[in-house]
């Protein structure tokens, strides 16, 4: 164990994945000599040479392209977007190809060995195209995986997982807590398992779910409730498609109430999606509607960030509400 | 089918055309002390032009350091200068008219300011004040000015390139007069917005200068990590474009080149391609640290070319300045930028309820509602959302 903060752990991830397999390669824009913006791949040049770790020239389509042709080979590839606002350029590499090779071929190919590593998110002050939470962009697309760490523990073990997934991956990153998140992370290779819902805290009146960066604000929105007198269970989704119903209804089941929040719109948001199965689910066990609390149907603002991010004060209302029904 | 066009040469011998086929050459008119190099045709620049262009590189430097400074002290959150490519960037703005669009990449403020952009403008956008332009909602640098006709910065690389090919298609379409000049870097010329840009421009024939800033670096990425042919010009030839590589730190080359291109580009509806071979002095932005990834001494071999420096020579050496006055401007430009700065920094936030305008042109009901919950919100915790809380109304 050592302490590491949330980028330090996703470098230790890369590092143990290139260590095993002689022939990942890791690359993107600065990722090379640099170490990436935010320094994620530091070192990886330096320990494995040129031809494994390097720059792109600037060009996302050609980034996720160049990935899925060296992933079609039966490679393993980390390819990285410089930041989550910047994925469009690839969105048709990602959505028409990376999605479909194996379903379009019959699985005579496929691009399971990429794994798309990006930073996503607000509250650093980003404006418009710093900040952006993409992820329903994605999550409306079958053949992805999509997956969110909520501190450094988890995205290495998530991240490794991810890397050997038979599956391609989009790996978001929540760059609020890339150097905000510390705390102990082994040395050793593990894994946490894809598709698996984490209970953070348990709790028996409300259930909060949600993944990332928000995890935070729902941790304080719950110390917030507790001293009313309300029991909030949290849950981490982790990975957003294919998702975990399961340990989401048995905790909506147990609870009765649910909140989903999220950093991006609201309109069409996942948790859209989350809400729609779970009165599915679980309809006969809910004593009030589904609430959400997430980003308002407006671009990310600069300097009114704070009144834009569902902080624990409006998820607080949230369950306030949710209770008084 | 089309036939390879008749104009092609045949030749029955096996040939490669080498990677370095086009070898193309660097326009230079002015020497690093002021002295024309030999050859070079006298420059077609009155002393007020000249005075101008100078005025610019002054006004962006003392801006630049100032601005650098406030990020320093926390008062803005953001900052990117043009230092080193004060020659390209200003030089090429005032070679055109002052009604013709600029679409720019984010380190072009000298154009900006060339038109007229004020300090109250440049200090309001930065602190993301209710003044600003731009409602306070990008990040600092990211200017615009519809009567300035400059397009408002978006930071997704390489978007404005074909965006610029559709305004001056439009343009020639309204019969304007005027055509559009559209900036951007080596790196962004990576980008496929920028292959769709320029391939478009030739093909519908759009009356666009693409002035690429080559300053050897896309934030950590060498030139020669972003591509391996002659640089961003051959492009040009490439689409069909009339192309030209200058000297990006010689005002007068810049100068002489933009103008002819303009004047190409009216005159028979078409693009021009200039690459400006210049160096990006300071560091990416306010976020970046070059140490990382270049030398010191490869610094120190640019800053010798400083192109500010260079034409304040050449304005010497023909009697049109002198330390005297650019002593007095550059005390006049500091005390203007951090009075101006003092103003800026203590005007509010934009209203709460510039979050929701101009996500469309009127709010619809979805947005009217949000507007309402979140007002009532902030209403019920003023003390967490100090920017706007107090200038609700009841
Ligand atoms: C589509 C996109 N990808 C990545 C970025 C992140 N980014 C911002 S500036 C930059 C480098 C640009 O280099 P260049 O075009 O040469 O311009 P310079 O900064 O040298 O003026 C990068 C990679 C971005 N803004 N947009
Ligand atoms: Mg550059």
């Amino acid at each position: 164990m050592s302490k590491m903060n949330l980028l330090q752990a996703v470098n230790h991830a890369l590092t143990t994945a290139m260590e095993q397999d002689p022939h990942m390669v890791c690359f993107g824009e600065d990722v090379g000599h640099f170490g990436g913006v935010f320094r994620a791949t530091s070192g990886l040049q330096e320990k494995f040479g040129k031809d494994r770790c390097f720059n792109t020239p600037l060009v996302e389509q050609g980034i996720i392209g160049m990935a899925n042709g060296f992933a079609a080979s039966g490679t393993t590839v980390v390819a990285e977007i410089q930041f989550g606002d910047y994925i469009f350029p690839a969105y048709d590499q990602i959505v028409n190809e990376t999605a479909k090779f194996r379903y379009r071929s019959g699985n005579e190919f496929n691009v399971g060995g990429l794994t798309i590593r990006t930073p996503y998110g607000g509250g650093i002050a980003g404006g418009l195209y710093h900040s952006q939470s993409p992820e329903a962009n994605f999550t409306h697309t079958p053949g992805l995986k999509i997956v969110v760490p909520r501190n450094a523990y988890e995205a290495k073990g998530l991240l490794l997982s991810a890397i050997r997934d038979p599956n391609p991956v989009l790996f978001l990153e929540p760059k609020r807590l890339y150097r905000a998140s510390v705390g102990e992370v082994p040395e050793t290779d593990y894994e946490i398992p894809l598709t698996v819902a984490d209970v953070v805290q348990e709790g028996k009146d409300i259930t909060l779910l949600a993944w990332g960066a928000q995890i935070e604000y729902a941790e304080k929105a719950a110390a917030m409730a507790a001293k009313d007198g309300i029991s909030c269970e949290i849950v981490d989704l982790r990975t957003l498609l294919p998702w975990d119903r399961d340990t989401v209804a048995a905790s909506v089941n147990k609870t009765g109430r649910l909140l989903v929040t999220h950093e991006a719109p609201i309109t069409s948001g996942f948790g859209a999606e989350i809400a729609a199965t779970i009165q599915e689910r679980c309809f006969l066990s809910l004593e009030a509607p589904i609430a959400r609390v997430c980003g308002l149907d407006v671009p990310y603002p600069l300097a009114l960030e704070k009144e834009y991010i569902p902080d624990q004060y409006k998820i607080y209302e949230g369950i306030k509400r949710t209770m008084n029904f | 089918m089309t036939e390879p066009k008749a104009t092609s040469l045949a030749v029955h011998k096996l040939a490669f055309l080498d990677a370095n086929a086009l070898s193309i050459p660097v326009y230079q008119v002015l020497k690093q002390d002021g002295t024309l190099y030999k050859g070079a045709a006298k420059p077609d620049m009155d002393e007020a032009t000249a005075r101008r262009i100078y005025d610019n590189m002054v006004y962006i430097r003392v801006l630049d350091e100032r601005m650098i400074a406030a990020q320093r002290q926390g008062r803005i959150s953001f900052y990117m200068t043009c230092i080193g490519e004060e020659a390209a960037i200003i030089a090429s703005a005032v070679a055109i008219d002052d009604q013709d669009m600029v679409f720019a990449q984010y380190r072009e403020q000298g154009a900006l300011r060339a038109r007229g952009f004020t300090t109250e403008q440049f200090m309001n956008q930065n602190f993301s004040n209710e003044m600003d332009l731009g409602k306070g909602r990008q990040m600092p640098i990211h200017y615009g000015s519809n009567a300035l006709h400059y397009m408002t910065i978006s930071s997704p690389l390489a978007t404005q390139i074909p965006q610029a090919t559709g305004y001056a298609y439009a343009q020639k379409i309204r019969k304007t007069g005027q055509i559009t000049i559209c900036y951007f870097g080596e790196g962004a010329a990576s980008e496929g917005d920028f292959h769709a840009g320029m391939n478009m421009a030739a093909v519908h024939g759009a009356p666009v200068i693409f002035f690429c800033r080559n300053n050897g670096y896309a934030i950590s990425t060498p030139s020669d990590e972003q591509f391996k042919g002659d640089g961003i010009a051959s492009r040009g030839v490439g689409y069909g474009m009339r192309t030209i590589r200058v000297d990006g730190n010689d005002t007068l080359a810049v100068y002489q080149a933009t103008a002819e291109a303009r004047r190409y580009a009216l005159e028979h509806s078409k693009p021009v391609l200039i690459e400006a071979m210049t160096y990006r002095l300071g560091a990416h932005s306010t976020s970046d640290d070059p140490t990382g990834y270049r030398s010191k001494e490869e610094e120190a071999v640019w800053a010798m070319q400083d192109p500010v420096l260079r034409f304040k020579h050449w304005m010497v050496k023909n009697g049109w300045w002198s330390d005297e006055e650019e002593k007095a401007v550059y005390s006049k430009y500091r005390d203007d930028i951090l009075s101006q700065l003092k103003v800026s920094e203590k005007i509010p936030a934009p209203q709460l309820e510039e979050m929701f305008t101009d996500v469309y042109d009127k709010m619809p009901q979805h947005l009217i509602e949000q507007y309402e919950a979140l007002k009532a919100h902030v209403q019920q915790y003023p003390d967490v959302y100090p920017k706007t809380s107090g200038r609700l109304d009841a």
